[in-house]
């Protein structure tokens, strides 16, 4: 009882908070209510018995990609008039996407049903190793029988952080670096001279 | 408990419901407590260092000062300003307090006795002291004031940078232990060290890593000499600035919840939680609660040490430890000490 009532909540919850994220006018608002949508996401995963896929949801998500979100959305310079008059413009293209998208769910869901694709059994018995733990279920498939896909994926990540340094890197010479090695080697008899000038003669740095 | 509460004639699913309950403020209220006699350990500690008194008035040697204190910002007047964001303004110190408290349902306070013995115990830590930036960055933003504003800017890039290290440090200690669970990890430190010192720390290969931890965990709970959310010299009080009364408190509150969670990590990942120091039946004697909470104790009084201590960090010396040392250094553990356990527990 208590799990299907969970369910329900946490469907909800997803769902309305997806929607408010789209509806809110302010874009601050709309990344909170998209942390909120993706912790309920993480809450469904714990129902579907896959808490480490949850954990990871929040860590990934919620903990790093939505931080960054929120961090350059709050330096944003809104105006909320010209907002609304764009809406109207993008208003044909939006209903594309969204005509788009929902043929994809539907596409998806009704593959997924007649089991076309290998993805796992409709019914779900093809979640987890029995008698072993979330993590080694995980751990085996991806370092077992997916491990080329995985190390493939994670090439191609590199690739694409070392893409993007590339592109935004810029040399720059006109910057004074600090060298904290020379800073810490520095000894106070290398850095400070004692003298005893004559008179109106100065000294020489 | 679910047992005794059955006994009592409940249901199973009730006699759970109420026992969970009865951990929860099992947890929380001592926890409440502790924030309170730590916030005054922190003063009479900076007082002694600093040669002054600290607190003495209220109560004997002061030790009711912060009770005092509670009470009074529980009377003061809360302000919110004109120009904030009302209902965010209002949210952010209660996510910082509800965050604080979360976590600690997964800590060991002795051989079995944790709220939620979950097998993803460590990662559910990392989760949810990720979510500690929100409700800084939320205060600094929807103060609409330019110090919070700052504030919330450094918070956000500080904590991404040392959750990134700290999750490698974790993934060393996970490695060794083989497990989430963090009753495991507590077991898999027994007799660690030459068969009888308890801890990863005295390990060669971990005590680096309990260092950077440290260091680390110093930093994620923003406290001196990485205070730089809260910089006084430079932001007022940081995001705290436009916060009165106790929405304030709020903060206080939390922010001292999260130092002694990570002075309690600390304690259960590297000096073996609950477990004694040395494995001699006579220490055993002493239940294991005592022990972790002297552990956590130590480790606040280096980080009340270190407040008095260090002078603070500049900004862009904190983000170069955190990306261009602690992160290789970390990762490089990482490789090093699963290539050690590849060639001694895994051989073929």
């Amino acid at each position: 009882m208590i799990h299907v009532f969970a369910f329900y909540l946490f469907a909800v919850l997803t769902i309305g908070s997806g929607a408010v994220t789209i509806l809110a006018r302010n874009p601050v608002h709309s990344v909170l209510w998209l942390i909120l949508a993706f912790f309920n996401a993480a809450g469904l995963m714990v129902l579907a018995g896959a808490e480490f896929i949850a954990m990871l949801l929040v860590i990934v998500y919620v903990g790093a990609v939505a931080v960054l979100f929120l961090f350059v959305v709050m330096m944003l310079d809104i105006d909320f008039a010209e907002l609304r008059a764009g809406f109207v413009k993008n208003f044909p293209l939006g209903i594309l996407i969204a005509i788009v998208l929902l043929a994809e769910i539907v596409l998806g869901l009704s593959a997924y049903r007649a089991g076309a694709l290998e993805l796992g059994t409709p019914d779900g018995s093809a979640a987890a190793i029995a008698g072993a733990s979330n993590i080694e279920s995980i751990g085996a498939l991806l370092y077992g029988r997916y491990l080329f896909l995985f190390e493939a994926a994670g090439i191609i990540l590199l690739v694409a952080m070392v893409g993007a340094i590339v592109l935004t890197h810029r040399e720059r010479t006109d910057t004074r670096d600090q060298d904290i090695a020379k800073q810490i080697a520095r000894r106070p008899d290398e850095a400070t001279i004692n003298t005893r000038p004559d008179i109106g003669k100065g000294i020489q740095l | 408990m679910t047992a005794f509460f059955q006994s009592l004639g409940m249901s199973y699913e009730w006699a759970w419901f109420v026992a969970t309950i009865c951990g929860i403020l099992l947890i929380a209220l001592p926890l409440m407590l502790a924030v309170a006699m730590v916030i005054y350990v922190d003063r009479k500690v900076l007082g002694a260092i600093m040669l002054r008194r600290g607190p003495n008035v209220v109560g004997p040697f002061g030790i009711l000062q912060s009770f005092a204190d509670g009470l009074k910002v529980f009377l003061q007047e809360t302000i919110i300003p004109s120009a904030a964001n009302k209902g965010l303004f209002l949210i952010a110190p209660i996510i910082t307090f509800a965050v604080a408290l979360l976590a600690w349902a997964v800590i060991p306070f002795n051989s079995g006795a944790v709220l939620a013995d979950i097998n993803v115990g460590l990662l559910y830590v990392l989760a949810i002291s990720s979510l500690g930036v929100y409700g800084v960055v939320i205060a600094g933003w929807a103060s609409n004031s330019k110090y919070p504003f700052f504030s919330a800017m450094r918070a956000a890039a500080q904590m991404i940078s040392y959750e990134v290290s700290i999750g490698f440090i974790l993934i060393c200690v996970v490695l060794w232990a083989g497990s989430f669970n963090m009753n495991d990890i507590i077991e898999a430190q027994r007799g660690h060290g030459l068969g009888f010192v308890n801890g990863f720390a005295f390990n060669l290969l971990l005590f680096p890593m309990w260092v950077m931890f440290f260091i680390s965990s110093l930093a994620e709970t923003a406290r001196a000499p990485f205070d730089l959310t809260e910089a006084e010299s430079e932001l007022v009080a940081g995001y705290q600035t436009e916060y009165s009364s106790m929405s304030f408190a709020l903060f206080w509150l939390g922010e001292y919840a999260n130092v002694l969670l990570m002075c309690m990590l600390n304690a259960v990942l590297f000096f073996g939680g609950w477990l004694p120091p040395f494995e001699w039946e006579p220490l055993y004697w002493i239940p294991g609660w005592i022990w972790l909470f002297g552990k956590t104790f130590l480790f606040f009084f280096m980080f009340s040490w270190i407040w008095a201590t260090v002078p603070r960090f500049r900004y862009d010396q904190l983000m170069r430890l955190g990306w261009k040392v602690f992160l290789p250094l970390s990762l490089l553990f990482v490789v090093l000490i699963s290539g050690y356990l590849m060639l001694t527990r895994f051989a073929v």
